[in-house]
């Protein structure tokens, strides 16, 4: 996929002289920018700059007064999007979007909600509803793979555990991973996410990243986004367009739109060096013993959450764990992002430069006394844990570890669990032995799992094709 | 009993949905003249503890105690007449008024009385409203509609200001203003205000004191500068690239 | 302790007496005019004023001790409330999960167990069958149909959220076509019966479409004027439809071309079984308790299928169906014609069975029982729906049958005056005790790994 967006840098989104007047009112005003294929593009501005109106003219929910939209797919195909319905959109321009304030089916279950934006393909299988009725067993295979494909996006956003819970019973920052989960389950080229960080803490808008940075890679997807916590705009997009009052101020990198004078006087505002300041003096207090401070915290946190939460998810228990976790994957995402865009800016520090030591962009669990697991910061893996394969490495060959989740079954979470234990690498898993399966299904917590969905096969055919090209084409998302 | 002299305290709360515990044995209490604030993770239940201090839903066990007067059971709009406002989580703007009869009903407490000079003080801090003053409610983006609610709660001229994230959705800029105006208020008019954010540094920079919640049990408190340095804090809250 | 158990006893007692005088008060404004005094004509046409003031004590009495106690016992309640929603166990009982199971059951042996209890009641088969009659035909059939028009408005209205107040028009549609092509063309049931569906829907089409934008009380407003435009169509349009006195002499259903007559070549004949008009009786309410099921199980089906998700989709979120391609215009229509074939069925049974029909069985009152049957049940609710149907319904036909009350109430009381009294008293209390319906709760139509039911206060009633 790598390999194919950096050929293929059209746009994916041209939007020329748009402008959307409500009665008097101008909301856009001659607009132009453009999308690129494959990045992700950055919508800002003081509040009321009409980002949504754009929002709302890119996905049908709007006609514009005045202008044009072209969206231009990856087989080649030019949709005019300011002529088509909203749900056309979707449907064969392959435009998804989410919500700033979130519109879930809440009465509906987590998976149902993914089963939902799986509508199109679903009614086709069915006959139109007709062929579904009557039994035929082409609508049986089709949901089975709804449900497939549900079950890979829930696993993506740590949510299985939860799948059969009402979705307006989950908690906020769940609900805004779920809205994006279901409209990836559209298949879409163009993500449009409508505040996507709007009311996540720290700690969240970072997994957040992650999470946006994952689906680039393994889908290809091409994302548009409008947001206002600049900790993700400046570490993920690789555009910025920035509007005030319905026109574009400013236009560029990340970089140079944060030093943009008119920017940070229509939107950022100046440095408040009383904040950094105040950053500075807490690290030098309390940074010596992170570690136990998390142990304390999760043990803690777990306790009470047994006791009065007995379906909370574990995500939202552990903060501290996961962060640590979360923090070195984020670094080397951030790595990738590099690779693939080193070239245009190279004087973008915080986004591009592979650097998890600054105070402000990670945590730090490089501290020399960490004894918490650090799995996926290789170098530092002291041991392999108990329980391990045979096979089992101290690190990843060449440092890089080939993408485990890439395996049908294999999400996030495992993909963590197998580095623990030193697998990194598809080859490893395309070796593995009856005992090793067995070895792995232990710390796994899985039962014949790994043989039903033939994880040694897809390693196999995964070894192949790494060797055969660097970076494996991820399919089982796209489809 | 420093709690006697507290303008809020809330004593061994408990509230429940349906059968699920949302808020357990939780104790928190806000001076005169206090800026305090909540923090910790989605769904941790801060909102809830907002929307207990106003019974809805109602504290199943404990008390709410404003200003000496026991507030549990009291019905809400009476416990809104003792001058508490609240921004709430969600907005909840009326959205076929205008922003100007939306401010309105935020002053209707005191019949209108001091609306010119109050409705001056909310378009001083939100200039965007006043563009926008015939406007209907519904109509504005939504960082505009938080302004609005913002705004209608201070029109209610109250003695405690309940925040639930004024940071959501809006403009760097503006979050700075909204925090630069709570400060000031509070230290012009002697303002209590009880904030709920996810912007964890934000938020303890502006409070005196400060409450961590997890899982509906308050788990730390202390002040603003202890809880800043404080390395669980940090590692739950404020790190992960937020700056 | 125990002092301040007691002080909060006397304080709780004093609310309750405090409160119970008021609405005793209350109640003595409310009633003294209505109760308190009466006017009757005597012989020579004069009004006499009479007094009751024995009755007037009674109400304020009855008003004042409910109050007073519902005030007492309150904190008792609140406290063993607690303690039973603590304790209370999240799996509902095997009974509640094998109910439609044995309801199921109990309604296909309802026709055989009637006949032959009254036969041992009576002392011969022929008595019992004969006294079976009424319970087969004004129990079983009738609530059956209801049954069956409720489930299907329950798709429009519970999973689609389309608030649809003209329901009973699209059951007049389908009356009316059995009704006048059987009498002009001589077509039989069974080809009919399908073609009064189609009918139905396509009018569900029509009606669709002007609706289509519209919503909540606007979409109630438009489908009780369609209501009421069909059924005046039926009054007016008299050189077809015979306006007021409406159409009699409909042909009755046969069983795949065995007509249940009296004659040789009838049911009763053919089977060697001596002339009765119960046959027809029963074989009608195994034919309405099969199209019951038929709407069921397509019901059950559709919602497993994309379409039904859309449906119930759209009644949580309208712009989110929208932004993910599915296309809200078809999928109302959809709704709208699924749900008014169903009525449409039963129309043509209806037709069938009355071998009459007229624009007084098709006024609004029909339409807004069988909304209230849908909202009693609980919106989605399959079962739920059923009990409400059979509580409604039967519950009316029974109070035909309480004659014991005059014992009580004196030779001049006629329980069926107090019909709508009772069914709107019984209305607010399953509502006030049930707020979301029989069946608050929502079966997942997928589960990934177990079924769990979702509590109605996360589904959303639809915006119309």
């Amino acid at each position: 996929m790598v390999s194919e967006v950096q050929k293929n840098t059209s746009a994916i989104l041209r939007v020329e002289r748009l402008s959307m007047k409500f009665g008097g009112l101008i909301a856009i005003n001659d607009l132009n920018f453009e999308a690129k294929r494959g990045a992700i593009t950055a919508l800002i501005g003081p509040n009321g700059a009409g980002k949504t109106t754009v929002f709302n003219c890119i996905t049908g929910f709007y006609k514009p007064t005045e202008g044009m939209l072209t969206l231009t797919r990856q087989n080649g195909e030019e949709y005019l999007l300011e002529r088509m319905a909203d749900h056309v959109i979707t449907k064969r321009a392959k435009v998804a979007r989410t919500f700033q304030n979130i519109r879930l089916f809440s009465g509906l279950t987590v998976l149902e909600n993914l089963l939902v934006a799986q509508h199109n393909p679903l009614m086709l299988s069915s006959g139109f509803t007709v062929l579904g009725l009557l039994g035929f067993p082409t609508y049986k295979k089709a949901a089975a793979e709804a449900i497939e494909k549900a079950r890979y996006w829930l696993e993506k956003i740590n949510l299985v555990s939860r799948a059969d819970d009402p979705a307006g019973d989950l908690p906020y920052g769940a609900q805004r991973r779920l809205e994006i989960a279901r409209a990836m389950c559209t298949g879409p080229e163009l993500l449009c996410l409508d505040e996507p960080a709007a009311g996540l803490n720290a700690r969240e808008s970072a997994e957040l990243n992650k999470l946006l940075l994952d689906i680039r890679a393994d889908t290809g997807t091409s994302i548009l986004l409008i947001e206002h916590d600049m900790s993700v705009v400046m570490e993920i997009s690789d555009h910025v367009v920035v509007l005030e009052y319905g026109t574009k101020i400013s236009d560029g990198t990340p970089e140079t739109v944060k030093n943009d004078p008119k920017v940070i006087a229509a939107y950022l505002g100046v440095e408040d060096e009383e904040v950094v300041e105040l950053i500075e003096k807490a690290e030098e207090a309390g940074v010596d013993d992170i570690t136990a401070a998390v142990d304390l915290l999760s043990s803690e946190a777990l306790h009470e959450i047994v006791e009065t939460h007995p379906d909370a998810q574990p995500v939202e228990l552990i903060p501290a764990n996961t962060l640590l976790e979360t923090a070195p994957a984020k670094a080397a995402a951030t790595r990738k992002v590099s690779a693939k865009t080193a070239a245009p800016k190279p004087a973008s520090p915080k986004a591009a430069a592979p650097k998890p030591e600054s105070p402000k962009t990670a945590p730090k669990p490089e501290s020399p006394k960490t004894t918490a697991p650090k799995p996926a910061s290789p170098a530092k893996a002291a041991g392999i844990k108990a329980g391990a394969t045979a096979n089992a490495l101290a690190e990843p060959r060449g440092g890089k570890a080939d993408k485990l989740i890439l395996i049908k079954g294999i999400g996030p979470v495992n993909e963590r669990k197998l580095n623990e234990h030193g697998i990194f690498h598809f080859d490893q898993i395309a070796a593995w032995k009856k005992a090793d399966i067995i070895a792995a299904e232990a710390y796994l917590a899985f039962d014949g799992r790994i043989a039903r969905e033939d994880w040694i096969g897809q390693a196999k055919t995964l070894a192949k094709e790494s060797q055969a090209k660097p970076a494996p084409k991820k399919t089982g998302g796209a489809k | 009993m420093s709690q006697n002299q507290a303008l809020l305290s809330i004593e061994n709360v408990e509230t429940y949905y349906g059968n699920i515990r949302a808020l357990s044995g939780v104790t928190v209490h806000a001076n005169p003249g206090e800026i305090v604030t909540l923090i910790g993770a989605n769904g941790a239940g801060k909102s809830t503890l907002m929307m207990t201090i106003f019974g809805m839903p109602r504290a199943r066990t404990g008390r709410i105690v404003f200003d000496g007067t026991d507030i549990t059971q009291l019905p809400t709009h009476e416990i809104a007449r003792l001058r508490i406002a609240q921004s709430p989580e969600g907005r909840r703007i009326f959205p076929r008024m205008t922003v100007q009869e939306n401010l309105q009903m935020g002053a209707s407490l005191d019949n209108l009385k001091f609306f010119d000079e109050d409705s001056r003080m909310v378009f001083d801090l939100f200039p965007r409203l006043k563009e926008r003053i015939n406007q209907r409610g519904g109509t504005l983006s939504g960082g505009e509609q938080q302004m609005l609610a913002i705004g209608r709660a201070l029109m209610a001229r109250p003695r405690l200001l309940l925040l639930d994230e004024p940071s959501l959705g809006l403009a760097p800029l503006i979050i700075k203003h909204i925090f630069e105006a709570i400060k000031e208020l509070n230290k012009n008019t002697g303002l209590t205000v009880f904030l709920v954010e996810q912007n964890a540094f934000g938020a303890l920079k502006l409070a005196d004191r400060g409450y961590v919640m997890v899982n509906g049990i308050v788990t730390m408190s202390g002040s603003s500068a202890d809880l800043l340095a404080n390395p669980e804090v940090r590692a739950a809250y404020l790190e992960g690239g937020r700056h | 302790m125990a002092d301040v158990q007691n002080t909060e006893r006397d304080s709780v007692f004093a609310k309750a007496l405090k409160e119970g005088i008021i609405s005793g008060a209350i109640a003595l404004g409310l009633f003294c005019l209505i109760v308190g005094f009466r006017t009757e004509q005597n012989i020579r046409n004069e009004l006499i004023l009479t007094q009751r003031w024995g009755l007037l004590a009674i109400f304020v009495l009855v008003a004042a001790v409910g109050r007073f106690l519902v005030t007492y016992t309150a904190p008792m309640r609140a406290e063993r409330k607690k303690l039973h929603k603590v304790a209370e166990a999240r799996e509902p009982s095997a009974f509640r999960k094998s109910f439609p199971k044995i309801g199921l059951g109990l309604l296909f042996l309802y026709p055989a167990l009637v006949v032959l209890i009254l036969s041992a009641y009576q002392g011969s088969m022929m008595g019992g069958l004969q006294a079976s009659l009424k319970y087969v035909d004004n129990f079983g059939i009738q609530i059956l149909i209801y049954v069956m028009l409720a489930w299907g408005l329950n798709i429009v209205v519970g999973l689609a959220g389309l608030l649809d107040l003209g329901y009973v028009a699209f059951y007049a549609v389908g009356a009316y076509s059995y009704a006048l092509l059987s009498a002009h063309f001589g077509l039989s049931f069974w080809l009919l019966l399908p073609m009064a569906g189609i009918f139905a829907a396509t009018w569900g089409i029509i009606l669709g479409f002007p609706v289509l934008r519209l919503r909540g009380d606007y979409l109630a407003i438009v489908t009780l004027a369609f209501g009421e435009i069909i059924r005046l169509v039926l009054i007016n349009w008299t050189a077809v439809t015979k306006g007021t006195f409406g159409i009699s002499g409909i042909a009755k259903a046969t069983l795949f071309g065995i007509p249940f007559t009296p004659g040789p070549t009838g049911f009763a004949a053919m089977f060697g079984l001596p002339n009765s008009g119960v046959y027809y009786k029963i074989f009608l309410y195994y034919l309405i308790l099969c199209l019951a099921l038929l709407t069921a199980w397509v019901t059950i089906r559709l919602r497993r299928m994309p379409v039904g998700r859309a449906w119930e989709a759209l009644r949580e979120d309208e712009i989110a169906c929208r932004s993910l391609g599915i296309n809200t215009t078809t999928t109302k229509l959809t709704a709208f014609a699924t749900g008014a074939m169903f009525g449409g069925f039963a129309g043509s049974f209806f037709a069938a069975r009355q071998g009459f029909v007229s624009p007084e069985s098709f006024v609004f009152l029909e339409s807004a029982i069988i909304l209230a049957m849908v909202v009693l049940g609980g919106m989605g609710s399959l079962v739920g729906i059923a009990i409400a149907a059979a509580v409604m319904i039967g519950g009316t036909e029974l109070l035909r049958e309480l004659e014991f009350l005059k014992l009580i109430f004196g030779p001049d009381f006629t329980p069926e005056l107090y019909r709508m009294l009772l069914f709107g008293l019984a209305m607010i209390v399953v509502m006030v005790w049930k707020p979301r319906g029989f069946a608050g709760s929502r079966e997942p139509s997928a589960f990934l790994h177990e079924r769990k039911m979702i509590s109605g206060e996360f589904t959303k009633e639809g915006h119309g």
